[in-house]
């Protein structure tokens, strides 16, 4: 894969993740035009496209459009799989996810992703321990802010 | 200085604006509040900070102020500012800035860091965005990784390495030990990235590849426990137990068994089982069914696997999904040539998907296909559906489909009849998305199919009576009409009915096609040559002879230039009028690349008609235009061809001379050069008021050097035909001013044939900063050593220059 992007109905982007290394004015070129082409397709057209030299592949899920760019030896079937598979795990981890959820969490969107697919491609492909590793990294994530409140505290108060 | 604001507050704010204006100053304003936070190197906000300047940067503000925080989180303790700032660098960095490289030392530790999530992290940073100096210094690092029994690290481990080796393939070597056992791990994720490793190092060295064979029992051990095992619920997806592994495994399969009996012979089985075991019906099955197939036709596999994978295809084909129709007809479309047979009994669903409602590419596809499995015996059946299809397609598929329609019929045509039927019924239905070259070649067909002459103007003449919006359609048909006028006249037609029309009646349409705004001047210069052709052919003479004088004053410098070629036609050399205006000689292809080939004649002894059967006359620079010259063959006449300013009189005298030289037969009028008795005269001769013999040039030097003009010959054979040298010239310009309005002229003797193509300027830059190039070809058929005399005119520094030159020393390999 060489590029995930999401992106509303209105063609506001959510997230873009970039396998390939491009300028910051290519990104948005690439984008910008890529997000007109999709938002133009009729509903009953396939999820396939060709674009340039790329495969695109997009669905739409609710109001967000996922769209990835694929290489010509990679199999576009698993890839609306992989599409698949990112919404689930979304979903499991927000409870019934929505574009809201994303927008406001933007962040854990982007580490859900780098926990299921590292350079364009799958690194695990159990939901489980997807949504296991993640559960882990944020546990840690509350453990190193806990530590810190009680010890600025008592530094404060100068008893450390 | 109070706490920064949250990121979830930030963004509920932004999201309030009413305007981008609005939008914008929220932005600006606290995007100062970080700027001012960051001065302050405030180490407990510089995570919310930064969070909250990527989202910003989503919205599509810059934010490159940030990068070094991003660093300086990636270097602090704090799993939290870590995680940002390692998403940061993935965001706001990369490889193209300085910036990154400060990040090595960082991923370096955090690659041995006590936590494994931290060591996730610098991987995943490492794998999606690392450049090739980082991926150089910390590949050993990974290589380290790849080896640990954390299978957590060591699939993220294989994909960095795929990643590494990508930027520097160079050290793919350094990872082959640790690939060992990585086949033997029992955790899915391992498994997965490890496939994806090692195709990747097979596809990039074939060395790889080979030591990699052997591993093929072991893919298809695992493929096999995947199918075979029971309910395993982590891996589930609607009953397929780990998809993804499963097709990663089968593209592994088809790069090793790829050329390889043994191999293939290995997986045969396993192939078979998967095609015919594999649930149908959700897109996951047929996502594993599709590799499946793509691996079966790489293989070298038996053909009973074939058959069965070309089945699943036409299975595909009939799917509700269109996803899969789309993905069955591109595999078809690359199998087709191979397996033409099996996908012929796909044929008539192939053709369905024609009518798909549906998106263009699929339609597009199906067009490919269906063009592809045309035959002698479907050809009626299957031309009906793709000339349906060029009805209803999209206008920027019709010109490929109409170029297919016409080949097809070229190669397939049961009937000459049917043939000009199909062409009719795609320049009435397409005829605007026409290719330019298709009306050349439409004409030469109708010329050769004789018998069908008078059905086929009857046609086109009816055709114009309905419609002259479309070009080619009106091109051909003026074409025809000035050739064949006549049968029309006389009802000859034995095909249908024949049409009662009369010569005035033929006149108003093709002089309505003169003034009508629709038509291009391209189709203005058909429609008046071929109602100069009729002038020997009906009896209305003076009415076309009106005609002609009135386009003598036409704005349109093509028009003017042919009328009053025309209207000298007739005033002076009346007597040579018939046998100028003769039915065109039936043209022979040579070569099916089209009308810049030399045309071979069929031994025409009269002069064959001059007028040109492409739009440019005989003295327009188009290479079209000199393919007609050429069938003056039967006469070895040779052609001066310029790029001429239009100066009619001039113009059609020099064009005159020509034939003033063929009917006399004998020497050149003019004053005879002082040339050895032995050559055969030049009929350049008329021109020239000079010596004509400046330098002889020696070809291997220039072959004309003077007055800073240097002229060089380059030669090469053309294929097919070895007779034919293809000279081209190039002429550079040493002096300190351009040579504008440069012309090159040439002429060779009697025997042989000259065609000039169009030059690639008419401005010799000074200083040679660049050369005006031209080609040259010329017909050798007598074998006979090769001769020019050029003529070269050009502006230089405000006077016009004319020169004369001989070129003799051809190398012996141009000519023999």
């Amino acid at each position: 894969m060489q590029f995930m992007l999401l992106f509303s109905r209105q063609g506001k982007l959510r997230l873009q993740k970039w396998y390939v290394p491009l300028s910051d004015k290519e990104k948005k070129k690439i984008t910008r035009e890529l997000v007109q082409t999709v938002l133009a397709r009729k509903p009953k057209m396939c999820s396939f496209l060709e674009w340039r030299d790329l495969k695109i592949v997009y669905k739409r899920y609710a109001s967000l459009y996922f769209c990835c760019a694929i290489e010509d030896q990679d199999n576009e079937l698993i890839t609306l799989e992989i599409i698949h598979r990112y919404v689930e795990l979304l979903d499991k981890y927000f409870g019934s996810v929505c574009e809201l959820d994303i927008i406001f969490n933007f962040e854990k969107a982007y580490f859900i992703l780098d926990e299921f697919l590292l350079g364009g491609e799958a690194q695990e492909t159990s939901k489980k321990n997807v949504l296991k590793a993640i559960e882990q990294a944020d546990l840690l994530q509350e453990d190193t802010k806990e530590a810190e409140t009680p010890r600025s505290v008592l530094e404060e108060i100068g008893l450390t | 200085m109070p706490a920064p604001i949250r990121l979830r507050e930030l963004i509920r704010t932004i999201r309030t604006a009413r305007t981008q204006a609005e939008e914008r100053e929220m932005i600006q304003k606290e995007c100062a509040a970080i700027r001012s936070s960051f001065r302050e190197e405030d180490n407990t906000y510089r995570c919310r900070n930064v969070a909250k300047l990527l989202y910003m940067h989503m919205l599509g503000y810059p934010a490159h102020f940030g990068q070094l925080e991003c660093l300086k989180l990636i270097a602090s303790q704090k799993f939290t500012d870590k995680r940002i700032g390692y998403l940061g660098a993935m965001l706001l960095l990369d490889e193209r800035q300085d910036v990154h490289l400060l990040m090595t030392n960082c991923i370096k530790n955090d690659l041995n860091h006590s936590t494994q999530y931290v060591q996730g992290l610098a991987l995943c940073t490492l794998g999606c965005m690392g450049s090739s100096e980082m991926c150089r210094d910390l590949a050993g690092e990974v290589e380290k990784l790849l080896k640990t029994s954390n299978s957590y690290l060591r699939k993220k481990a294989a994909l960095c390495a795929v990643h590494v080796i990508r930027k520097v393939p160079e050290l793919m070597e350094m990872f082959l030990p640790a690939t060992k056992n990585l086949l033997s791990e029992k955790n899915h994720g391992v498994l997965h990235t490890s496939v994806v490793l090692l195709t990747e190092m097979c596809e990039r060295s074939p060395d790889m590849l080979a030591h990699f064979r052997k591993l093929v029992p072991q893919l298809v051990r695992i493929l096999k426990n995947l199918i075979m095992s029971g309910y395993s619920p982590e891996h589930d997806v609607s009953g397929i137990s780990d998809p993804f592994l499963q097709v990663r495994i089968l593209r592994l399969l088809r790069i090793l068994g790829k050329g390889d009996d043994d191999s293939s012979e290995a997986m045969n089985d396993i192939l078979a089982q998967v095609a015919t075991n594999t649930e149908t019906s959700k897109n996951v099955g047929n996502a594993i069914l599709y590799e499946t197939v793509l691996t079966i036709m790489d293989i070298k596999s038996e053909s009973g696997l074939r058959v069965l994978a070309i089945n699943i295809l036409g299975r595909f084909l009939l799917n509700n999904d269109k996803n899969i129709r789309y993905v069955a007809l591109t595999s078809l479309l690359k199998t087709v040539q191979t397996d033409h047979n099996a996908v012929q009994r796909h044929r008539s669903t192939i053709v369905d998907c024609l009518k798909d409602l549906d998106v263009s590419i699929k339609r597009l596809r199906a067009m490919e296909l269906s063009f592809a499995l045309v035959n002698g015996n479907n050809i009626r059946g299957m031309m009906k559906e793709l000339l349906y299809f060029l009805d209803s397609c999209d206008p920027e598929f019709k010109a490929d489909c109409a170029s297919g329609v016409f080949l097809a019929a070229e190669k397939y045509a049961p009937s000459k009849r049917w043939h000009i039927d199909t062409i009719m019924r795609v320049l009435t239905t397409a005829g605007s998305y026409v290719r330019d070259d298709s009306v050349p070649n439409l004409i030469q067909l109708i010329t050769n199919s004789v018998e069908m002459h008078a059905y086929t103007v009857q046609r086109l003449y009816k055709a114009l009576l309905d419609d002259i919006s479309q070009q080619p359609l009106v091109q051909v048909a003026s074409w025809c009409i000035g050739e064949y006028g006549d049968l029309l006249l006389s009802g000859q037609c034995e095909e249908e009915e024949p049409i009662q029309v009369t010569e005035d009646e033929v006149l108003d349409v093709l002089e309505g096609l003169l003034v009508s705004n629709l038509s291009t001047p391209v189709t203005r210069g058909y429609s008046l040559t071929a109602i100069m052709k009729l002038s020997t052919r009906f009896s209305s003479v003076n009415r076309i002879k009106k005609v002609v004088s009135i386009y003598g004053s036409s704005i349109d410098v093509e028009l003017q230039q042919r009328a009053v070629e025309y209207n000298a036609l007739f005033k002076k050399y009346d007597h040579m009028r018939p046998a100028l205006l003769e039915r065109m000689p039936i043209m022979e292809k040579t070569a099916s690349n089209g009308p810049t080939e030399i045309v071979q004649t069929n031994g025409e002894t009269e002069p064959s008609v001059v007028e040109p059967k492409h739009p440019p006359p005989v003295n327009q620079p188009a290479s079209q235009g000199n393919d007609l010259l050429d069938l003056l063959g039967g006469n070895d006449v040779p052609v001066i061809q310029t790029t001429m300013p239009t100066k009619p009189a001039s113009a059609g005298g020099e064009l005159l001379d020509l034939l003033g030289d063929l009917s006399l037969g004998g020497p050149a009028p003019a004053p005879a050069p002082p040339a050895p008795a032995s050559q055969p005269p030049f009929l350049l001769d008329g021109l020239s008021s000079q010596p004509l013999f400046n330098d002889i040039a020696a070809a291997g030097e220039a072959a004309y050097n003077k007055n800073g003009l240097k002229i060089d010959f380059t030669f090469e054979r053309a294929n097919p035909n070895p007779n034919v040298a293809v000279i081209t010239i190039h002429a550079s310009n040493s002096t300190e001013a351009d040579m504008t309005d440069f012309v090159f002229q040439a002429a060779v003797p009697k025997t042989f044939q000259l065609q000039l193509l169009s030059p690639s300027s008419n401005v010799v830059p000074a200083l040679n900063q660049g050369t005006v190039t031209q080609v040259i070809r010329v017909l050798n058929q007598q074998k006979q050593q090769l001769r020019m005399r050029i003529k070269l005119t050009y502006t230089h520094k405000g006077s016009a220059v004319q020169d004369l030159a001989e070129v003799n020393n051809f190398p012996p390999q141009s000519w023999q």
